[in-house]
């Protein structure tokens, strides 16, 4: 019944988050100078009123500002995201075609990031001090000093124009009969290049936080105890040591997921990924509210959810937490 | 060449067919084969006659034609007419269509399909062809194969609006009495062009093919064109040196990139192919703003700018210095106007003369650039414009802005200085007039007379010009005309752009007519 209640209030409080962040979302779309029409008029090299007229009253422009937010919200609470009459499409399909390319890309990435950061930390937390510690150490930082459209722009160099390994752009061969398992593997292919250059900057950060962590951690009496006790260096590092040191890893992944989502923009524009992030990047260009609108909801929606996820994963961890949450 | 290409040549080379229309290269080697190129930002919808934005009309080309083509010199050339006639009034005009024109879903194209076209689907949806058409009386079929047109008044460029991009014919039977940018037909973009849409994967590719039942025999020679999507100048670049794709045009590749690239043994460059637009830059000033509404202040503006230098240093010698309002590469250019070489000294004098006098720390008076926001050239630009007008004690801030900001600001008058670049369209009555003429400043209005410049002698030449029958009457006026405005500064011109597009060596013929790379590609092939 408590949990019953916990969920209702969650989904409640969820709902209002939501709805928040549209209005701020309308407000800040619609308070940026120039509309769609100006937009298309400004790239077809001519212009008139009739066009402006017609455009606007497509776009519902020519309504006041309350009625367009009203029928707005009303719209998102039925779950309708609009229709794009630039691109003549409902918004819903635009952004659930894009979704996979995005999930794929900033999973991969996301996966990437956590599985080495967490493995270079550790080795550099209890080897703290020695070369390979410093060489970690080093590398993580050149990783995070790195623009990712620079390190795209190198990887893509070496690996594609010099080496000519893997393809520099785009998720998957064009014009290229395959079967399904040579599909697989060339849009593998495609993904190489893009997830490494988007986890890089990530990869350094969880690397410095778990090194630190380990440190800290190594210095525990429990750690001492294990050790005294007779357990293997291995068992400890795993058992004790990482079990232990993970959590603020975990929980500050949870926080940057949504900013993953945000910084493939810059990696889906090099390697011409057909992600969301480019979506939005296109249509915050060409003023194509509904589109934009949408987007800015759907990742709304993924970063709470990736929260979510975060959360039950630091309980899973961290059982504590969960007990100290009930117990207050 | 791959291995795949190199087959299906092979079987072309086999297939033995009638000999192309026009065309005296022996046949055989031409047939066959796949082009690659990319296509930037991503087109929104595939209908010309809807959307004009700038790559919409380069995929299209392929997709849709009109009545004429035009040469480098813009001398009309047949397009889906095989001839044309105007009468000695010069109010009407009969066009012969070719026999045997089909639309991408079988359907044959008739006469009726271009009134349609002309008179409803443009005058509805196609701001730059709806100038035009307005002046008709009407448009008859008479038959299947003659369109006439019949004018209100005179209108000498009349003939320099059928361009695809002006004037794309698309089907009455699917588009008639219904709404037009809500119909279902747009995603299946039917045309009569060369070549008809496949697929399209969003935000990846265009996928064009071979339209089997176009009327000119043997044409196209090519079987596909995939039009790639790559957001990013770089990686664009890379897969032209690496060969992914075969074409680049418009500004696809930044000019400094340029002098690498044409290095490259495997690859040609032309800037052939835009005469037809010509795209004209210049520095714009709000007339309506001191000290900018004093001619003596423009014409400082224009001497204290090394146009030269600007050309060699910032487009990397593409282009030429604009002398005027008229580009050299559009009919009725005049070259005899007044000069301004770059002498800051001369600028120094006129701004003195004007009493704009240098405050304490140097400055005549600080001024804003509304940087436009379509890539890096155009910062660029604006830099080397602020160093040069900070030498002779012109201050420039620069203001960054998106696309959507600029249009509106510009459109409203809400800016000191911008560097807007705007078509020609082959003729001073299509794309030069439009800038400097008193009845075309519209508030909100982009790419109409936005600086506010205003003249009753200037308007009267340039409506005269527009009506008059024959050329040298024409050329009189247009010459008159530009003299005036170069005198009076109207904007600072700075250059004619020049856009570079890269070919693979083994493409030919891709670059025939004076709208280069938005034409049809009928006759491309790869070697």
């Amino acid at each position: 019944m408590r949990m019953l209640a916990g969920l209702a209030a969650w989904i409640a409080r969820t709902l209002a988050v939501i709805l928040v962040i549209a209005s701020v979302n309308f407000a800040l779309v619609h308070a940026a100078p120039g509309d769609p029409a100006q937009v298309i008029a400004g790239q077809s090299g001519a212009s008139d009123e009739t066009l402006l007229r017609q455009l606007r009253a497509e776009y519902g422009l020519d309504k006041p500002y309350a009625v367009q937010l009203a029928t707005y919200l009303g719209r998102v609470l039925r779950l309708d995201l609009g229709y794009s009459y630039r691109q003549q499409r409902p918004v819903l399909g635009l952004v659930l075609e894009r979704l996979p390319a995005t999930l794929l890309l900033t999973g991969t990435a996301f996966a990437l990031a956590l599985g080495f950061g967490i493995l270079l930390g550790t080795l550099s937390g209890v080897r703290a001090g020695r070369w390979s510690d410093t060489l970690i150490g080093l590398v993580a930082l050149v990783l995070y000093a790195m623009p990712v459209f620079w390190l795209g722009l190198m990887l893509v160099l070496v690996f594609s124009v010099q080496l000519e390994w893997l393809p520099a752009f785009g998720y998957r061969s064009v014009g290229a009969p395959l079967s399904p398992l040579g599909q697989v593997g060339d849009v593998l292919a495609h993904l190489v290049l893009p997830a490494l250059s988007l986890a890089a900057v990530y990869l350094a950060v969880y690397a410095r936080l778990m090194r630190t962590a380990i440190v800290e951690v190594a210095a525990q009496d429990y750690v001492k105890t294990a050790r005294a006790k007779g357990l293997s260096r291995g068992r400890v590092i795993r058992d004790h040591m990482i079990r232990n040191a993970i959590l603020p890893v975990v929980t500050v992944a949870g926080m940057q997921a949504g900013a993953l989502v945000g910084g493939s923009v810059v990696v889906e524009t090099v390697f011409a990924w057909p992600g969301l992030g480019r979506l939005v990047f296109e249509a915050l260009n060409q003023r194509d509210y509904p589109v934009l609108l949408g987007l800015f909801l759907v990742m709304s929606v993924l970063v709470i959810l990736i929260n979510m996820l975060t959360d039950l994963l630091a309980r899973l961890i961290d059982p504590r937490i969960g007990a100290s949450a009930r117990a207050a | 060449m791959n291995r795949r290409d190199f087959a299906k040549l092979a079987l072309a080379a086999g297939a033995a067919g009638p000999i192309p229309f026009g065309i005296t290269r022996a046949f055989g080697q031409t047939r066959g084969g796949i082009l690659n190129t990319v296509i930037q930002p991503e087109p929104a919808i595939l209908v010309s006659a809807l959307n004009q934005q700038a790559p919409t009309l380069t995929v299209c080309g392929k997709i849709y034609e009109s009545l004429l083509t035009y040469d480098f010199d813009l001398t009309p050339k047949p397009g889906m007419a095989q001839s044309w006639e105007r009468s000695p009034d010069g109010l009407t005009y009969t066009f012969k269509l070719f026999p045997g024109i089909t639309f991408h879903d079988g359907s044959p194209m008739t006469a009726e399909d271009v009134v349609f076209s002309v008179t409803k689907a443009l005058m509805e949806a196609h701001a730059r062809a709806r100038g035009t058409f307005a002046r008709l009386a009407s448009a008859e079929a008479p038959d299947p194969l003659t369109v006439v047109f019949k004018l209100k008044a005179p209108f000498a460029p009349f003939l320099h609006a059928f361009d695809a991009t002006t004037a794309p014919i698309i089907s009455k039977a699917l588009y008639e009495n219904t709404d037009l940018r809500q119909n279902p037909n747009n995603a299946r973009a039917i045309g009569t062009g060369p070549f008809k849409l496949k697929e399209w994967v969003k935000g990846s590719h265009i996928h064009l093919v071979r339209h089997e039942g176009y009327y000119r025999k043997g044409e196209p020679y090519l079987d596909e064109i995939y039009y790639r999507v790559i957001p990013d100048a770089a990686s664009r670049a890379v897969a032209l040196e690496s060969g992914t794709i075969q074409l680049t045009q418009w500004n696809d590749v930044e000019a400094f990139d340029v002098p690498r690239l044409k290095a490259l043994p495997n690859l040609d460059m032309t800037t052939k192919g835009y005469e037809f637009y010509a795209p004209h830059l210049w520095l714009e000033m709000n007339t309506r703003i001191a000290p900018m509404n004093d001619k003596r202040f423009r014409q400082a503006v224009l001497y204290a700018i090394d146009r030269e230098a600007l050309r060699k240093r910032v487009f990397f010698g593409l282009g030429k210095v604009a002398t005027g309002p008229v580009s050299s590469k559009t009919r009725f250019y005049e070259p005899d106007v007044p000069k301004y070489e770059y002498a800051p000294a001369k600028a120094v004098a006129l701004l003195d003369a004007m009493g704009l006098k240098p405050g304490a720390d140097g400055k005549r008076v600080t001024l804003k650039y509304l940087v436009p926001p379509y890539g890096e050239m155009w910062q660029r630009v604006a830099e080397y414009v602020r160093q040069s007008l900070g030498k002779v004690g012109i201050d420039i801030v620069l203001e960054g802005i998106d696309v959507g900001g600029w249009a509106a600001r510009c459109g409203n008058w809400e800016f000191e200085m911008s560097a807007p670049w705007t078509y020609q369209y082959g003729d001073p009555a299509l794309g030069v007039s439009r800038s400097y003429i008193a009845s075309n400043i519209r508030k909100g209005i982009l790419f109409s007379n936005t600086s506010g410049y205003s003249n009753p002698e200037v308007d009267r030449l340039f409506e005269e010009a527009a009506v008059a029958q024959d050329d040298a009457t024409r050329q009189k006026l247009y010459s008159q005309v530009q003299k005036i405005l170069v005198e009076d500064a109207a904007v600072a011109w700075l250059m004619e752009l020049d856009f570079p597009t890269f070919t693979d060596k083994h493409v030919r013929d891709l670059v025939v007519t004076g709208s280069g790379v938005n034409d049809t590609f009928a006759r491309a092939y790869r070697a």
